[in-house]
């Protein structure tokens, strides 16, 4: 039993750490031509990497059917888009000042962020 | 690219048709193009070859031309799309429901008719095993966007409802699997399985899906209506001769000709005919518009009797129309601040809810009855299965979906949720009155003769003397002599007086047109006609005091007729608490004239337009949610600074940039119905959310069998699985409910 309960208290730790503390590598890519694919109720990457003081663009390619994927919010910006299934969509974002901004369903069941930060 | 691609440029300023030859041969020339054919009927021009748009511009370009692409795609075309990607969902989800339930019913029957799913003999095991495995096979065909959605979003680090309902199943099968192949390992009483649930749950939440997916789609039935007004095809006239086009090939400056019945392509100005128009769908005003040459007309609206030729003055995404699905579709999917709280919840909901599953089946397991385990892993899915993320996450955006529909269907652009929010709490309300409350188009109502002989000549005079001046009040007299079929002469000596009047001399005689103190500063004697003059602002009019040769030759009264409406409107919202302020830049007389007749108690007079922010402000101290209503275009700061914005349009200028809310017809009707449907819309967010949050929070503690030590109660996963999948279904309906809200009057 006492080994039954440490597992338990371990899984629960496990979860904590994996789903919050852990942070993940940032995905950082060519701000010219970043695109994230929706799928499988997640956006791959889901950690993007821009300059900031710069327009951008993002490109959205939902291979989902699921109408949860169907619309991406960037509730900070107050951009709003809706996904065209198989197509790629072209989001521009205009000039931000660095931080953290997020994106994601209209349900934030799928999740992104957009780091922003000045050039080194 | 190996295959070859067809690109469709238009082309402008083509006007002869040896322009043909050499727009393709420069086409032709650019490496890579295969082919490229004009039509110069339509001006456009196909190319074949993989070369990016950008050069087949460049080349036009450089023969003389300009081209651009045909805009990707329409916004029906869109819509058909979407349709077609929900329907081919739902047919998917309603297989994945069959597969389900055909296996998972019958056992629910078994269970709930012979009772205990046990495994003792091994004629059961072996039952129970190729039941296994067919329940494996509902996983894999009907669950497996759940499995595999749950792993992606796990490696990325993040839960979702896919990893609760994958957990839940998963749990379920894999215990039972176990039971199946080593019955040791378990106690004698815990030796069910649970395949029953694992199929059921996987079909319900299919079903929910479905469903909600079939709800989802009546929640865009506004914006659909918009996108059904655009014609789809316009009748040009090129080259004398009339042609039928889609509406994306329409250029600038076209020349279009419309019948009656018709649909008006895009927005225009009428050079040819005259007609009725009905602009019911986008403004709301049940009246046609009488449409004469120089008129403007919208794309969208139907053309009732004549025929007109209009020259197209915005085209494609620049139509009020295309503007309109814009700003709608945008707002549909914003958020209101009242959605904060959700977010947050739902950003942290899932992996509270494992570690909830976790701490229930310890508790079970070190504290529960026999057998602990079954009681553990029954308690675990069933919590795991209820918690359902989605109806808190969908609580808001479908409200806010519906309500922004239902406010574009009465005319009423509403900019984002936010303002939705902030427009349902307004407890003050600013109107502004001229344009506002009145129909903002004075005319001359009173001409009251001192020492003059007859009312013609005075207006004859004072019309010449102002005719060269651009106040609105100016304005007013110029448009009631020309009425009169009085034609002015011309003036000397124009000077305006700011804030006083104007002077001139006109055929000889020195004229002075302004107010009382314009005349007291010239010593003029007023004397005998104050009393006149005191009872016209009494009546809302505006009076003006006009001296021919230094002698007071009358007083000409001006006033800006009410609306119709204004009345009954203000009573409205008087009717709903708020406080109903008018603003004006009239003197005192003619401001409390005017608020009288509306019924209005509370003004400020004689605000210069600069001041007017200073007044939302003033009311904003005293704690007030301040609505300012204006025209948009010099009340634009005071517009900014209140809590919501109204900018009361006529017609269709749409998309007035410094308002919150944009109101596409006259009325201050509209106003009224802004408000009730942002208060209707907020009422039934708060409704989903209530119900999202109930459910989760007695669904849960419930589900971890938090009541069983009182009365034995513990819930099935089937019942949760059912009770999860239903759930959204409630949120989505719900907010359809919406739909059926009515603005009380128009
Ligand atoms: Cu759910």
């Amino acid at each position: 039993m006492l080994i039954i309960n440490i597992l338990g208290i371990l899984l629960i730790a496990g979860i904590v750490w994996w789903f919050w503390l852990y942070k993940p590598a940032d995905v950082s890519e060519n701000s010219s031509d970043l695109l994230v694919t929706v799928k499988n109720g997640v956006y791959q990457p889901a950690r993007l990497k821009i300059p900031a003081g710069e327009a951008a663009s993002i490109k959205f390619l939902r291979e989902e059917a699921s109408p949860c994927a169907g619309t991406v919010v960037f509730s900070d910006l107050d951009i709003s888009e809706e996904l065209p299934l198989n197509k790629q969509k072209t989001i521009n974002l205009p000039a931000l000042t660095p931080g953290t901004y997020s994106f994601t369903c209209q349900m934030q069941m799928y999740r992104g962020e957009l780091i922003v930060s000045d050039k080194p | 690219m190996d295959h070859e691609q067809r690109v469709e440029l238009i082309i402008e300023g083509a006007g002869c048709a040896s322009c043909v030859g050499k727009i393709e041969g420069a086409l032709k020339g650019v490496s890579g193009v295969v082919g490229a054919e004009m039509n110069f009927a339509e001006r456009t021009v196909s190319v074949d070859g993989s070369v990016p748009i950008d050069d087949l511009i460049k080349a036009v370009e450089s023969v003389g031309y300009n081209a651009k692409g045909t805009e990707g795609v329409s916004e029906d075309d869109l819509m058909d799309e979407k349709e077609a990607t929900d329907l081919a969902y739902y047919k998917r989800l309603m297989r994945e429901v069959t597969i389900a339930l055909t296996l998972g019913i019958p056992l629910m029957a078994y269970s709930l008719i012979v009772g205990e799913m046990t495994v003792t003999t091994t004629t059961e095991r072996i039952v129970w095993l190729i039941i296994g495995l067919l329940t494996a096979g509902v996983m894999y065909f009907s669950g497996k966007h759940f499995y595999v959605g749950a792993w992606k979003s796990f490696l990325n680090h993040s839960a979702n409802m896919d990893t609760l309902i994958a957990l839940g199943t998963g749990t379920a099968w894999i215990y039972s699997m176990v039971v199946v192949f080593f019955p040791t390992v378990v106690p004698d009483m815990a030796r069910h399985v649970y395949f029953e649930a694992t199929a059921m749950i996987i079909g319900l939440i299919d079903l929910g899906l479905a469903l909600e997916l079939k709800a989802r789609g009546r929640t865009s039935q506004a914006i659909k209506r918009l996108i059904g007004l655009q014609a789809k095809t316009a009748r040009v006239i090129r080259d004398d001769k009339e042609i039928d086009i889609p509406i994306e090939k329409v250029l600038l400056n076209d020349h279009v000709r419309v019948r009656p019945g018709e649909k008006i392509p895009v927005d225009g100005i009428v050079v040819e005919g005259h007609t009725a128009i009905d602009e019911s769908m986008l403004t709301g005003e049940p009246m046609p518009v009488e449409k004469k040459e120089s008129d403007e007309v919208v794309a969208g609206t139907l053309n009732k009797t004549g025929s007109v030729v209009f020259k197209a003055t915005r085209v494609g995404k620049d139509t009020a129309l295309a503007q309109i699905i814009n700003m709608v579709k945008r707002a549909q999917n914003s958020k209101p601040p009242i959605s904060r709280l959700a977010d947050i919840i739902s950003a942290y909901f899932v992996p509270v809810v494992m570690i909830i599953a976790v701490v229930s089946a310890l508790v079970w397991l070190n504290f529960g009855p026999e057998p602990a385990v079954a009681f553990a892993i029954v308690s675990a899915t069933t919590v795991l299965i209820i918690a359902c993320p989605c109806a808190l996450g969908l609580a808001t955006p479908m409200s806010v979906m519906v309500g922004v529909g239902k406010a574009a269907e009465a005319g009423v652009l509403i900019r984002n949720g936010e303002a939705l929010q902030t427009a349902s709490k307004i407890t003050a309300m600013i109107l502004d009155k001229t344009g506002t409350i009145t129909l903002g188009a004075p005319k001359v109502t009173n001409i009251h003769l001192v020492n003059a002989k007859d009312e013609d000549g005075v207006l004859h005079l004072a019309a010449s003397l102002e005719a060269g001046s651009e106040h609105p009040l100016a304005m007013s007299i110029v448009e009631s002599a020309q009425d009169r079929g009085l034609s002015p002469s011309g003036v000397e000596k124009f000077k305006a007086i700011a804030g006083h009047g104007v002077e001139g001399v006109v055929e000889g005689k020195e004229l002075l047109f302004g107010n009382e103190k314009l005349m007291r500063d010239r010593r003029i004697n007023v004397n005998g006609a104050i009393d006149a003059a005191q009872q016209m602002a009494a009546e809302a009019q505006t009076p003006m005091y006009f001296a021919v040769g230094g002698q007071l030759a009358a007083i000409i009264a001006v006033s800006d007729p009410i609306k119709e409406d204004s009345i009954e409107a203000i009573r409205r919202l008087q009717k709903n608490g708020i406080r109903v302020v008018m603003l004006t830049g009239d003197n005192r007389a003619t401001a409390k004239a005017v608020a009288n007749k509306v019924g209005i108690t509370e003004f400020f007079a004689e605000v210069l337009p600069e001041e007017k922010s200073n007044k939302v402000a003033e009311l904003q101290m005293q704690g007030e949610i301040v609505g300012m209503t204006g025209d948009g275009i010099n009340d634009a700061p005071a517009l900014a600074l209140a809590n919501v914005g109204f900018a009361i349009g006529t017609g269709t200028d749409v998309a007035i940039e410094s308002a919150d809310i944009t109101l596409m017809r006259g009325s201050l009707h509209g106003l009224a119905d802004a408000i009730a449907v942002s208060k209707a819309t907020l009422r039934n967010i708060k409704q989903n959310l209530f119900g999202a949050f109930i459910y989760n929070v007695a669904g849960v503690p419930f589900a971890a069998g938090v009541l069983y030590p009182f009365f034995g109660l513990l819930l099935s996963p089937v019942i949760a699985g059912a009770a999860m999948a239903f759930s959204s279904v409630t949120v989505v309906t719900n907010a359809n409910r919406l739909r059926l809200f009515k603005a009380q009057e128009h």
